[in-house]
């Protein structure tokens, strides 16, 4: 009677972090949204904090551009297949969504047989009032295409053969022009286009006479740019340089520019990719460009230039690596790619006047303040570089009081005080979901030695407040900084931006392990070679010696060596350390071997922690250790080892980061070539990777598994996996009182009971251990979790928790049990007298094993107050099952992971009422959620307003009289009369099938809620 | 008196090994070299020499470490007995026709008390047949074919008792297709099969497992569906008994289902589980959870220690367990603790697994509760 249900997918709730692999970017000033693709066929919009909408190409492929229909709620998307997708903003039930409505490829032109490069589409610009596109290709030709139908505006069709009938023999270079570099629109008068060809010839065509008004000739071309007025442009050139013409009258010929330099010459210097010229109110026009660098001294920086009148600004977006760059030695300074840019854009106010820059690297997002002095950066909201340094484990904290958030908003505040002040530029649409009802915290531990606090209270994530603890030892690379204290005499002059640098400088000092206390506002942290960091709050900044303690983890067990690295040794004296979490004492184990397993008790003041080794408890107040506990198997050699495949793996990474930069060098080219590997944002799109960049069938002999039950003496079996803290039943039936309990890797529990003095003679007494109990499970699995459950079967509440009134005080009149969950079952024993209860033996019927459990409440959607404890566990086949506790009923499971994404499963952590967030790529969390009650998704409301009205599209009815828009569009529309030739009735003619027709009125009947405009001619 | 040949029989050295033996009344005490056995018949011969019966046919037998009487009829069960024998290798000797073959085979010697006395006193004794093999109670059970009448004849349900041996269970799955019939007629489905087996493993030595053995069920749980991992941590949560279900590769030797008697032909070797019924899958899932696994509880005395230092460990307490459990004992400790604990561990298991009902040492101080 208590059958699992069908496996389905827990509601999936949101992606928070950095989209994996973008590789376009859009923005519509006038819905104040942008658009960001990725090389895994996503599209996600992002407007004001919580506005996110998502969408997912069929095809597994990169976009490589995105373009806005401005205001319209239509953005077109073009893959590196050649195919062009439209998306539509719609409404349904209120909020905006986000939905692929027709693609479109362009057809082989006929007769050029064997070449499908010739129409492959190289620009795309979507001119005013957004009717009609053009397309440039790599053939030379362009094409025209009416919007939003996606017609082939045949007789518009611009050849190069047309083109060069005009062009005198001088101006042709070489036999073909080469493929279309850039088409920009006459900012004045849409009728005229100025076509750029790769080869250096630039035109200014008019459409209405199909004549070539204007040539210039130039070197190879990279990117053009329009002077507002339309009297001058700007070109870019693969030498490094740019040019700026005149523009004049009909029929003329000009190969001399007004001005040619190349900013960072006179040495080779590398292509300017792109360039953009804006007028300002205030004075100079802005010129921004990327690339250009030197190519011999700097040609492995990713810059952006920012020049406006004598003022030049050169922001770098690379990495800064472990041991600094060294210009000296270029290749050997390692420094290694962050960045790729793939857009950039400004974001006006009005036509001109630039508000901000907004560069999307490779892995980041980075808006400049153009208003302010300086220029600094205004700080993201969302995308949040989660990945700025590797995860290495995360942490989830609910219902945090306000006093804590607060206090750790504040430090964090403090800590960047030099961003930019100006509001975030991005702010389009309205966030339709509700307020947060509490405040979450999560905790990420990075490679670096950094923990990261992000508000997890809502859709987007924003970080917080950024805990270092490199600080506190002895690095070799602290005069890291050398690269912005230079920065004044430099040419270039560099100003390092972005904050991606993921290159650790000691992977001793990640986080491997994090405890918070929210009601003392007490931490712990702990790292990969072995060091405990007992933390406090502290308002102000502060400068105290930190104080050390050792723990031998081997207690005099012989014929151990460890192999491993070394502690890190602490920096001597006192340490100056800002507000926020400052740490008070640090413990290292010995051997130092990455931490597995921590836990706290603010209330008895202990710490607990375990390697591969054993166990120690530490009393933080009187700062010495209480215990010591080996737990490593005579036979186990291997434990002794120590990460040694972390340094080949931080090898490895170098040598893959070489590797990426030379691919980058091939690759960062503006097209990419089909068959590139490509590969996906979100989860299922991930999984569509893995089922393409996964090797084609070979034949091979079958995988072999071995069958023989887990030995005491199997390798590593002593790494204590899990510690816990409970005030309980341990030696007899009538005293309670403080309990230890650790958990192993070789199925063995031991538990402590504590003599903890009372508050008032802590200092006085110390706090003493006596091994209670130890349990051995038959089956040897790795014990993954300990809990006690109170006599009404209620887990027990944290430290501080009764007495703040925030939870119910635990039932210490009934018998107390005790759930132990290894990777293979689920157990309960009751206690004092440990006899087992119940118990569900998950691998030996499901066949898969317990990755993470923990307990979680589900609140009923009706009342808050029906709320029921249950267990939930993620397994190593990436589902989520549920069981009853103390029963241990299993009560439905749902497919959540895919099993393949080892590193998404071992990233997962529950929170306490019933949400999770994994990582589906090193940038990104997905949450989920398991109750009915508490979901956390964006909802958001567009409001669009289409030139013509959608319903036209899918069906044609009778128009009724809309309300008058009014937007800047309208400006748009009134300076560009001439434009409008095409043809109208092309959206009537609707392509669909007579059932899509019927779904279509459907949706019309809905859409009378839209705010739709409409354009009547 | 009957002096041995072979050096001194008070000698402990590493090399040789005690024997005392026993026909009749008359006990004769000698030394055998531990690492050079001889051959059966050469043990033979040396048990009449030293007996002085040299024409007399016996039978030979022995107590094994845990007090059970076994036979030694050939060179595997000598060597056995020579190499198991700790600290000394006790013989009984039978004249061959009043020998009394239920005195022989597990728990034998502590079951029943009175065995020892028939042996000892033949002539007290009825005569018996001659069986020339030996009794099924003989031999500890290392595998059986279980639920024969429930199943279809192409299929067979083995059980492995991995508890009792320290041989591997020794076998290894791999993925493969194979072909069902279905609704849609004649179809290849993914299926698991084994792949290998370890020469003088468990499952080897059974006989009733091969390579190319389709898997279909593991303790009562189809394997359809599931990847060659899952089904790999299905056997290894169920490896201390373990019950898969296969269709043979090798269809010729299936088990012919005789019209009635389908229950008893069913069970070839088993002797500890209840008659197969119908019923017998649900039986058996409920005697593994019964015997399958007693978790071990160590419960400290409570007397507070000084910390850090090293509270008794659990090695000791399972040294105590040991000398609990082997009376038969003389108190020697071997030298290496490490191996000890091992075989305490298995010791106490098994014991716990034949003894489900066995309470006594429960209350027994703080030492272990079952």
């Amino acid at each position: 009677c208590h059958h699992p249900q069908l496996p389905g997918h827990p509601p999936s709730t949101v992606e928070h972090g950095f989209p994996s692999q973008p590789s376009a970017l859009a923005y519509d000033p006038w819905l104040r949204v942008m658009a960001i693709g990725t090389k895994a066929g996503a599209v996600k919009l992002y407007g004001a904090p919580g506005v996110e909408l998502t969408g997912l190409h069929k095809e597994t492929a990169t976009v490589t551009q995105l373009h806005f229909l401005t205001g319209q709620g239509w953005l077109l998307s073009l893959l590196d297949d050649n195919s062009l997708h439209l998306w539509e903003i719609y409404q349904k039930e209120g909020c905006s969504h986000l939905e692929e409505t027709r693609s479109f490829g362009l057809p082989a032109r006929p007769g050029s047989g064997a070449a499908p490069l010739i129409t492959r589409v190289t620009v795309i610009l979507p001119m005013a009032p957004g009717t009609v596109a053009c397309l440039g290709t790599e053939g030379g030709a362009v094409y025209f295409l009416a919007l939003p139908s996606l017609v082939l505006l045949e007789d518009k069709t611009l050849l190069q053969d047309e083109i060069l009938q005009s062009v005198p023999d001088d101006y042709r270079c070489g036999k073909a022009l080469g493929p279309v570099e850039c088409i920009q629109e006459h900012p004045q008068d849409a009728g005229r286009l100025l076509i750029g060809y790769s080869r250096g010839l630039v035109v200014l065509w008019d459409q209405s006479t199909r004549t070539v008004q204007h040539l210039f000739l130039g070197n190879q071309l990279e990117s053009l740019a329009w002077e507002h007025s339309g009297k001058n442009i700007a070109s870019s050139h693969s030498d490094g340089g740019y040019m700026v013409w005149a523009v004049g009258g009909s029929g003329q010929r000009t190969q001399q520019p007004i001005t040619a330099t190349v900013p960072y010459g006179p040495f080779p210097c590398k292509a300017i990719s792109k360039i953009l010229w804006r007028t300002c109110e205030s004075g100079n026009p802005f010129i921004i460009f990327s690339g250009g660098m030197p190519r011999a001294s700097y040609g492995d920086r990713h810059c952006v230039s920012v020049l406006q009148g004598q003022r030049l600004a050169t922001l770098d977006f690379t990495s800064r690596t472990s041991c600094g760059t060294n210009p000296a030695v270029p290749g050997l300074g390692f420094p290694l790619p962050s960045s790729l840019f793939y857009f950039l854009f400004f974001i006006q106010q009005g036509f001109e006047n630039p508000r901000a820059l907004v560069v999307l690297v490779e892995e980041e997002l980075v808006v400049i303040d153009l208003q302010t002095p300086g220029w600094p950066t205004i700080p993201a909201p969302y995308l949040a570089p989660l990945h700025s340094s590797a995860i290495t484990c995360s942490y989830h904290i609910s219902n945090v009081p306000l006093k804590l958030w607060e206090r750790i908003v504040s430090a964090g505040e403090q800590q960047s005080p030099r961003l930019s002040s100006a509001a975030w530029p991005i702010n389009g649409g309205k966030n339709l979901a509700q307020e947060p009802t509490q405040r979450g915290l999560l905790l990420t531990g990075h490679e670096d030695g950094t923990v990261r606090f992000w508000d997890a209270s809502g859709v987007s994530l924003k970080p917080l407040y950024k805990l270092g603890t490199a600080n506190i030892f002895q690095t070799d690379c602290e005069h890291n900084d050398s690269l912005n204290q230079a920065g004044e005499e430099e040419w270039p002059p560099f100003r390092k931006v972005g904050c991606f640098d993921p290159y650790s400088d000691d992977p001793r000092l990640g986080i491997q392990k994090i405890a918070l206390c929210k009601y003392t506002a007490k931490m712990v942290v702990a790292g990969t070679a072995g060091q405990v960091l007992v933390m406090e709050l502290n308002d102000d900044k502060s400068e105290h010696t930190v104080s050390v303690a050792t723990v031998d983890l081997l207690q005099d067990r012989e014929g151990f060596t460890w192999k491993g690295h070394d502690r890190l040794a602490p920096r001597n004296g006192p340490i100056t350390f800002t507000p926020g979490f400052q740490p008070s004492v640090l413990v290292q184990c010995v051997p130092p071997a990455a931490v597995t397993a921590i836990t706290l008790h603010s209330e008895w003041n202990l710490v607990a922690f375990g390697t591969s080794h054993g166990f120690g408890l530490f009393d933080y107040h009187r700062r010495n250790p209480v215990l010591a506990r080996c737990t490593l198997h005579p036979n186990d050699s291997l434990a002794m080892e120590g990460p040694l495949s972390r340094v080949k793996s931080l090898k490895k990474s170098l040598r893959q980061s070489f590797r990426r930069i030379r691919k980058s060098r091939v690759s960062g080219k503006k097209r990419l070539n089909a068959g590139s590997p490509s590969s996906k944002v979100g989860a299922e799109a991930n999984a569509q990777l893995a089922e393409q960049a996964g090797p084609p069938e070979v034949e091979m002999t079958p995988v072999q598994r071995r069958i023989e039950p887990r030995s005491a003496d199997d390798s590593l079996s002593g790494v204590v996996r899990c510690l816990y803290f409970a005030d309980t039943f341990l030696r007899d039936a009538t005293h309670h009182g403080p309990t230890m309990w650790a958990g192993t890797n070789s199925g063995s529990v031991f538990a402590y009971a504590l003599e903890v003095p009372s508050q008032e003679k802590f200092s006085e007494r110390a706090v003493e251990a006596v091994l209670g109990k130890e349990i051995q499970l038959m089956h040897r699995a790795p014990v993954v979790a300990i809990a006690v459950l109170d006599g009404r079967g209620n887990p027990l509440p944290e430290p501080y928790e009764v007495s703040r009134d925030l939870a119910k005080a635990p039932d210490m009149q009934g018998s107390h049990s005790m759930l132990i969950s290894s990777e293979e079952q689920f157990k309960v024993f009751t206690l004092p007298k440990v006899s087992a209860k119940t118990k569900f033996k998950l691998t030996a019927h499901e066949g898969c094993r317990v990755r993470k459990v923990a307990l979680v409440s589900l609140a009923s959607t009706g009342t808050e107050e029906r709320v029921e404890n249950c267990l939930a566990c993620l397994t190593n086949l990436g589902d989520i099952h549920i069981f009853t506790v103390p029963a241990l009923r299993p009560q439905v499971h749902y497919s959540c992971i895919r099993k393949e994404d080892i590193s998404g499963i071992a990233s997962c952590v529950f929170t306490k009422h019933g949400q999770g967030f994994y990582l589906i790529s090193p940038s990104e969390f997905e949450r989920f959620s398991l109750s009915a009650r508490n979901v956390t998704e964006p909802l958001c409301c567009l409001e669009v307003s289409r030139l013509q009205d959608t319903s036209c599209l899918r069906w044609v009815r009778p128009r009724a009289p809309h309300p008058p828009w009014k937007h800047p569009v309208v400006s748009i529309l009134a300076s560009s009369k001439g434009a409008q030739e095409s043809p109208g009735c092309i959206w009537f003619i609707s392509p669909r099938s007579s059932e899509e027709v019927e779904r279509n009125m459907r949706n019309a009947s809905e859409d009378e809620m839209r705010p739709a405009g409409i354009l009547i001619k | 008196m009957n002096r041995p040949h072979r050096g001194a029989a008070g000698s402990r050295g590493l090399g040789t090994m005690e024997v005392k033996s026993k026909f009749g009344a008359e006990f004769r005490r000698f030394s055998l070299e531990r690492s050079k056995p001889g051959k059966f018949e050469e043990f033979y011969g040396l048990l009449q020499h030293v007996h002085k019966i040299p024409n007399v046919d016996v039978l030979v037998g022995y107590t094994d470490i845990h007090g059970d009487l076994l036979p030694i009829n050939n060179d595997d069960n000598y060597h056995k007995a020579v190499s198991t024998a700790n600290p000394l290798l006790r013989i009984f000797i039978q004249r061959k026709e009043d020998a009394d073959y239920s005195a022989f085979g597990t728990d034998t010697m502590t079951r029943k008390k009175n065995v020892l006395t028939n042996v000892l006193r033949p002539d007290n004794h009825k005569k018996k047949p001659h069986i020339v093999i030996s009794m099924p109670q003989d031999f500890r059970p290392v595998s059986s074919i279980i639920d024969v009448d429930i199943l279809p004849e192409t299929h067979r349900r083995v059980r492995l008792y991995k508890y009792g041996t320290d041989k591997p269970l020794g076998f290894y799955i791999r993925d493969g297709s194979s072909v069902r019939v279905t609704p849609h007629g004649l179809e290849k489905v993914p299926g698991i099969f084994i792949s290998r087996l370890v020469p003088g493993g468990l499952a080897q030595s059974t006989g009733l497992l091969a390579v190319n053995d389709e898997v279909l069920e593991v303790n009562g749980i189809e394997v359809s569906g599931k990847s060659l991992d899952q089904v790999t941590d299905m056997m290894i949560a169920n490896s201390r008994n373990l019950i898969i279900t296969v269709r043979p590769a090798n269809q010729r030797n299936n088990v012919v289902r005789n019209s009635r008697n389908s229950g008893s032909s069913g069970q070839s070797t088993e002797s500890s589980l209840p008659s197969s019924t119908p019923n017998i899958l649900a039986n058996f899932l409920q005697g593994e959870e019964e015997s399958d696994e007693e978790d071990i509880i160590i419960e400290d005395s409570g007397e507070p220690q000084q910390i850090p230092k090293a509270a008794p460990t659990s090695l000791e307490s399972l040294t105590q367990i040991d000398l609990l459990h082997e009376p038969t004992q003389n108190g020697f400790l071997p030298s290496s603790e490490v191996n000890l604990n091992h075989s305490a561990c298995n010791i106490s298991m098994e014991y716990e697994v034949q003894n489900p009902d066995h309470k006594s040492l429960e209350e027994d101080g703080t030492i272990i509760t079952l």
